[in-house]
Parts: C-alpha cells; structure tokens; sequence
C-alpha cells in the first residue's frame, strides 16, 4: 500500500498564509520516512493532513490529492480514514483517551475499537506494553504517569491497532535516551512488518539511524527531500534550522581545522 | 550570591509510596554551572523541586546560603531559586506575552524602570521580543517553552534550574538555551540543568550529576563524568557518553566530551592509527 501527497497545500481557518504548499510525498510498505525542520516550519501540520485530521477535525482548507494505492481517500471519513493511518500527536497527554482508568485500558482502547476478538486485543496489548517495558505500569491511572510515561502509553496504544501507517509527530522528545531506543526499535520492528511510518523529528541523529528517506521543510514547502544520508549531510541544513547529525557535525569540524578525517570516519563507524 | 547543600536528602510520594529521593549529599556553590542527567524516573525532577520549596523534604535537608530553606517562605525561595519546568503549559497563565513574563518580578517586588526593564531583557534572550502583546497559547510549543524560560529570567534570581530546556526546540532554539546559560554564567549566577541530550550538558555544564534511583551515582567535570571509567556506571542508568568522547576514546586521546576537545586532541597529533 502506497499512500501518496501530490501537490498538497493546506491552509488553517483564518490563517492569512498556507502551512503547506506544494508538497509531494509517497509513503510505501515497510518504509520509515523521517520530517525534518525548524519549528512551526510545518512538521505537525503534514502529520495532521497526511493522517487526516487536517482538515476533517480542525477545519481549515486543503488542496491537492492525497491517495492509498492510487485510490484517493480526500473524501473518506475520518473514522474510515483512522483504521488505516494511526497517529501519534507531539503531546502524548492529548492523546490520551480520558476514559480509560488503567494504562491497559488506555492502551487496549484503540484495538478494541477495530472490532477484533477481545483475546487478540489483550494479547497484543500486553506484546505493546511488553515491547516499550511498561507492562509494570499496566494498572496505574494514565493521567498520573509522568510525561515521557504517557509518551509511551500513546505510542503502545498505536503499536497495539497494528497500523498500515503510521504518523508520529516528535514521538521521542520527552523521552530519555533508553525510552527513545526502546521506541527506535519498535519503529523498525513495525516497518520490518510491512508497514509505513511517516515521523517527525527533531533529533536527527535518530532520524538518521531509523528512516531511509527524508524531507526538510522550510515555511511549508519542501526544502530538501532525498536519502537520509545525503539529506543529512546537505551544508543548507543549518540555515534551514536543522541540527546536523553527530558524526557529520564531528567531520565538518574536523576537515574544517585541516585534520584528515579519516581515522574520524572509521572511529564513528567503530 | 547563595551556595546551596542539600544533606540526606530524600523524599516519599504520598501517592503510591515511591522513594523518589534515597539520601542525596550535594554541594552546589555560587556560580556553578550544573548538568543533571538521569533517566526518566532517577529522581532529578523532584531533586530540583526541593530547592525552591515545591516540594519539602521527607527525611534530610536543603540549605541556602546557611538558611533551610523549609524555614523560608514560599515568596523569599521565589527570589533565589528560580524554576522553569518542563512542561511550559504547567506554568503559563497569564493572556498576554507581557504579563506572563512581568508576573514572576512584580511578585518579587519590582516597578517601573527596573520591571520594564527586566522584562525586556528576558524578552531579548529568549527571542520574543515583539510578542508582547501576544496570546502565549497563540505561539508554537518551542517558543511557549521560551517564553516559559523568559518569565523566570525576568525574576532575576541568583540561582535557575533549568528543566529540560532543550526538547521541543530546533538547532535554533537549543543555541538560544545555550547562549542564555552562559550569558547568566558569565553574571556569577548558578545554572542547574536537567537534560536528556547529553551533548548540550557536556558543552554548557562544568560540572556533570549523574542520578539513578533517587541517588547520585556519579558527579565531575564532563571530562570525568564521560571519562571511559565511567561508561559502565553510566551504561547502569541507560546513558551514552556524547559521540565525542567515544569517538575520543577509541582514537586514544583520553576523555573529549565536547567536538571542541575532540578537535583539540585530533589537531595536538595525538591520534595513532
């Protein structure tokens, strides 16, 4: 399943100017795609218009075709639209369902919803819970977990709908580093699955490690769109606002004091 | 300038019993620019807490400049130790960007010239200037973290803890936060961070905390908390040392916990192959 962008522009209610413009995005089975960019340079809006929340929830106009294997689902509602593209917004505490009193309930919630029998969804409740080492917090009150606690609720909750797609905006920034590996390899294990993951980072070092393909965005355009490796080695990514990767940054500076860098390549990549 | 000695300290959530605290002796002195790292849950959070009077100790103490401060008052702690939180929206009340930042310092009894001022400061470092009048729930998640930031700077307290300072923002922003800790180093005052992003602590920190358990497991210069003795304590809570000290390590120049050390040693010729 491909879900592809064509030309998709999109504007807020009242807004004076697009959030996005011309933008053009294909999403295949297996794939991680990672969105980078400067703040408010339009990273949570693609994820809500490519998960299709923008605009059927928030209003606001849209432009462009958005389609699932060649289909296009511009008119499909939200609910039909919610059992294909999963998705987990910047702040896990609006995610929450706030009627589940347990994080097993909260994490369950979604699946249930998909009408599959009640054995299966507590099976792959727990596998969720398991796979982000939160089984321990299964019986605590989800609005009383920490941040980065909830963070990982929402994530186990769209791990447990076992997504075609996904869209994750900033999924690991509250985050330690142990909880951001724990959901780096959750990631890779659901793409190596067969599905797509759309995620929107600031951490580049981990978009590095987790996305093969990678757009930049710059006032709601595409900016720089490629392979990862050589999205993050592009020079414009520090004027676009986007923090070089470690290894890149440690070459620059190192070819930069007149250093061979090589004896530096081969320790990074020890 | 206050000096602040947190003794035996440890502390016992009501709910659910947790000992988020199990006995921490640490001495901060004036001026000292402090990196807390840990993972989520090693207790950082409610460290911090301590020190502006949001949470009082179940067992030990906190002292400022010779004062326990659980003999202070809520207001006279306001005006040493300043907090910024994590989350900016648990902090942010107020409708505009001006009476957001002006509410901390007027608190703290300041007017006219002197509030006014403050407030433009704060407004200056943290890049909104020209936002004044605008509604905080009206700018993105990173400058709501900024102006977060801004409201504590206003107060002017000789000591701030920083928590988390850098999630949510761009390259940009994380300059901004580093450019502003120096900024308030270079006026003698006392930095605490708490940060998950390893890097920024070992570039803005002189003194790196490392926590597990409601314990401090290591404490040093980044060149020691880094150093390759203390991968397997750090490793213990789930943390990296910063790529530039492994890199360091493995071309055998010793401890470079920042791109800048590691050039340093690459260009001294120290690197065998």
């Amino acid at each position: 399943m491909t879900l592809s962008l064509r030309g998709v522009g999109y504007r807020y209610a009242g807004a004076e100017r697009p959030a996005l413009l011309d933008v053009d995005l294909d999403l295949g089975d297996g794939e991680v795609v990672g969105i980078a960019g400067a703040s408010e340079a339009g990273k949570t809006t693609l994820c809500l218009v490519v998960a299709g929340i923008a605009p059927r929830t928030v209003g606001g106009r849209i432009r462009g075709t958005i389609s699932l294997d060649g289909e296009r689902i511009d008119a499909w509602p939200i609910h039909r639209l919610g059992e294909r593209i999963g998705i987990g917004f910047q702040n896990p505490a609006s995610q929450l369902s706030q009627v589940a009193g347990t994080v097993f309930e909260e994490v369950a919630f979604g699946p249930m919803n998909l009408g599959i029998a009640r054995e299966e969804i507590v099976e792959r409740s727990w596998t969720a819970l398991e796979a982000l080492r939160i089984d321990a917090l299964a019986e605590r009150d989800p609005v009383r977990l920490s941040g980065g606690q909830q963070q990982l609720v929402a994530i186990a909750g769209l791990l447990a709908m076992r997504p075609a797609h996904l869209v994750l905006d900033e999924p690991t920034a509250q985050l330690d580093p142990a909880g951001t590996r724990l959901v780096a390899d959750a990631i890779g294990r659901l793409a190596a699955d067969g599905a797509s993951i759309l995620v929107a980072e600031q951490k580049t070092d981990l978009l590095a490690t987790i996305t093969s393909r990678m757009v930049v965005l710059e006032s709601g355009r595409i900016a720089l769109a490629g392979r990862s490796a050589e999205v993050l080695a592009d020079p414009r990514l520090a004027e676009l606002g986007v923090a070089e990767p470690s290894a890149v940054r440690l070459r620059r500076l190192a070819t930069a004091a007149g250093l061979d860098p090589a004896p530096l390549e081969e320790a990074v990549g020890a | 300038m206050p000096d602040l000695d947190v003794r035996g300290l440890a502390h016992v959530y009501r709910e659910g019993g947790v000992r988020a605290l199990d006995g921490v002796d640490l001495w901060i002195a004036a001026g000292e620019r402090v990196g807390i790292v840990g993972q989520n849950g090693s207790g950082k959070t409610t460290l911090v807490r301590h020190l502006n009077g949001l949470l009082r100790p179940t067992e030990g103490r906190v002292t400022i400049d010779g004062t326990d401060a659980s003999g202070l008052m809520v207001a006279e702690l306001a005006s040493r130790v300043g907090l910024v939180f994590q989350d900016p929206d648990r902090q942010i009340f107020a409708s505009s960007v001006r009476a957001e930042v002006e509410f901390g310092p007027r608190n703290l009894g300041q007017r006219g010239t002197g509030l006014a001022d403050s407030v433009r400061r704060a407004l200056e470092a943290t890049g909104l200037a020209g936002e004044e009048r605008s509604n905080p729930y009206d700018l993105g998640y990173s400058r709501r973290k900024l102006l977060a930031l801004a409201s504590v700077l206003a107060m002017r307290t000789p000591v701030l803890v920083l928590d988390e300072p850098t999630t949510g923002q761009d390259a940009r922003g994380v300059d901004r936060v580093r450019r502003i800790v120096a900024a308030l180093a270079d006026e003698g005052r006392t930095v605490i961070t708490i940060s998950h992003d390893m890097r920024f602590v070992a570039e803005t920190c002189e003194r790196v905390i490392v926590m597990r358990g409601g314990r401090v497991v290591l404490d040093g210069t980044p060149a020691e908390a880094f150093a390759r003795e203390a991968w397997e304590t750090l490793r213990s809570t789930y943390l990296e040392p910063p790529l530039a000290a492994r890199v360091g390590q493995r071309l055998g120049l010793g401890s470079t916990p920042t791109d800048a050390q590691l050039i340093e040693a690459m260009r001294g010729g120290r690197v065998h192959r």
